[in-house]
């Protein structure tokens, strides 16, 4: 029996969930803090935004958001799986198309930074 | 728990009874047997076979949590009914055969698929290195045999399959029990097999088919945990794919 192809998708659903687990809370935690007015220095818009516009800065926002978005893609596929929902490959181009779609969008938006 | 071990009271058992040569389909059959505080479930069948109706079936054997036969589900979850205990529940029990496999005879369960699956994966050590008597025996560290001791104490139950939802919804899947075996010996240090099961569950209806409900590692009587054993060769098949397709000069 041929060995599955599933690894290509499956480590980046691997990658992204541990990413998620870890940073996502981070992020949400500071982005409430920012929402009622505690904005340290270092994360204040101009700080941030020096940051994005740096290769550095680039790269991280990009590995952050495209492992997030594919991983919560697959999560979403498997999901539907384990609903009984047998349309496989109907759902899976669908929202692998949307993790596509915000990936580039993500690499637009940092390009024009 | 009680306290009076040996109190007995009536206890309504609902069964589900089949025979395929006489029955168009199954029907459940409601008895009411008189249970010991202490009884687990198989002694309430082992009661009710002995002395109310002798022509129910069903499997067991060691009475003991070892053997592995009396997989059944009780109450719809899959339990063996020597650890389930009758003071656990209250009211009606209902007991049926294993979820996901044809039915045999009323709870004896059809497991030719599983077996045929526990074969192909090769659960048994193919050593890596070929030792004469006279080389003595193979030797291990008890760190080494912690890495697949846990994995080791499978009993071949399937009350893992009967709790999957994949295996049953794609009856093909190979299932966490066999992938699980497969994995205690594929990090067994004496085993050189790996490659050779690598090829059945590294596949699609391999270790691909899991999602990860985790629903195997709730009901395992032996805390196998099967699905860290499958998450485990996600990540080592992952790797393999990589250095297969792109450094296929690295020796796994």
């Amino acid at each position: 029996m041929a060995k599955s192809n599933k690894p290509i998708i499956w480590g980046t659903f691997a990658a992204g969930g541990e990413l998620v687990s870890f940073v996502t809370p981070v992020l949400i935690l500071l982005t409430l803090l920012a929402a009622v007015g505690h904005v340290p220095d270092m994360l204040g818009y101009d700080a941030l935004r020096g940051f994005a516009a740096g290769w550095f800065g680039k790269l991280v926002i990009f590995v952050v958001l495209f492992l997030s978005l594919w991983s919560q893609a697959h999560r979403l596929r498997i999901t539907f799986y384990d609903f009984g929902a047998r349309a496989d490959t109907l759902v899976a181009i669908m929202v692998y198309a949307l993790a596509a779609v915000g990936s580039i969008a993500t690499l637009v938006f940092l390009a024009r930074l | 728990m009680s306290e009076n071990r040996m109190a007995i009271r009536q206890v309504e058992l609902e069964v589900l009874r089949y025979n395929p040569e006489t029955d168009d389909e199954p029907k459940f059959q409601r008895y009411s047997v008189p249970c010991k505080n202490e009884w687990c479930i198989l002694d309430a069948l082992n009661y009710l076979k002995d002395n109310l109706d002798p022509t129910l079936s069903y499997r067991w054997s060691c009475h003991m949590q070892v053997c592995g036969s009396c997989g059944m589900m009780i109450n719809g979850e899959p339990k063996l009914a020597c650890k389930a205990m009758v003071r656990d529940y209250a009211g009606v029990i209902r007991i049926e055969p294993l979820s996901h496999f044809p039915i045999e005879r009323d709870l004896v369960a059809v497991a030719d698929d599983f077996m045929a699956k526990l074969k192909r994966v090769k659960p048994y050590l193919i050593p890596g290195e070929k030792r004469s008597l006279a080389d003595g025996e193979y030797q291990q560290t008890p760190e080494q045999l912690a890495r697949y001791r846990k994995y080791a104490m499978c009993i071949n139950c399937m009350l893992c399959y009967a709790a999957c939802p994949e295996y049953g919804l794609t009856p093909k899947f190979i299932g966490p029990g066999a992938i699980s075996l497969a994995h205690r010996y594929n990090q067994d240090s004496r085993d050189g097999g790996r490659d050779l099961r690598q090829e059945e569950i590294a596949t699609n209806e391999g270790v691909w088919e899991c999602t990860f409900v985790g629903a195997c590692s709730e009901v395992c009587p032996k805390h196998v945990d099967p699905a860290s054993a499958l998450q485990q060769v996600k990540v080592a098949s992952t790797v393999d794919w990589y250095l297969e397709h792109f450094m296929s000069w690295v020796k796994k």
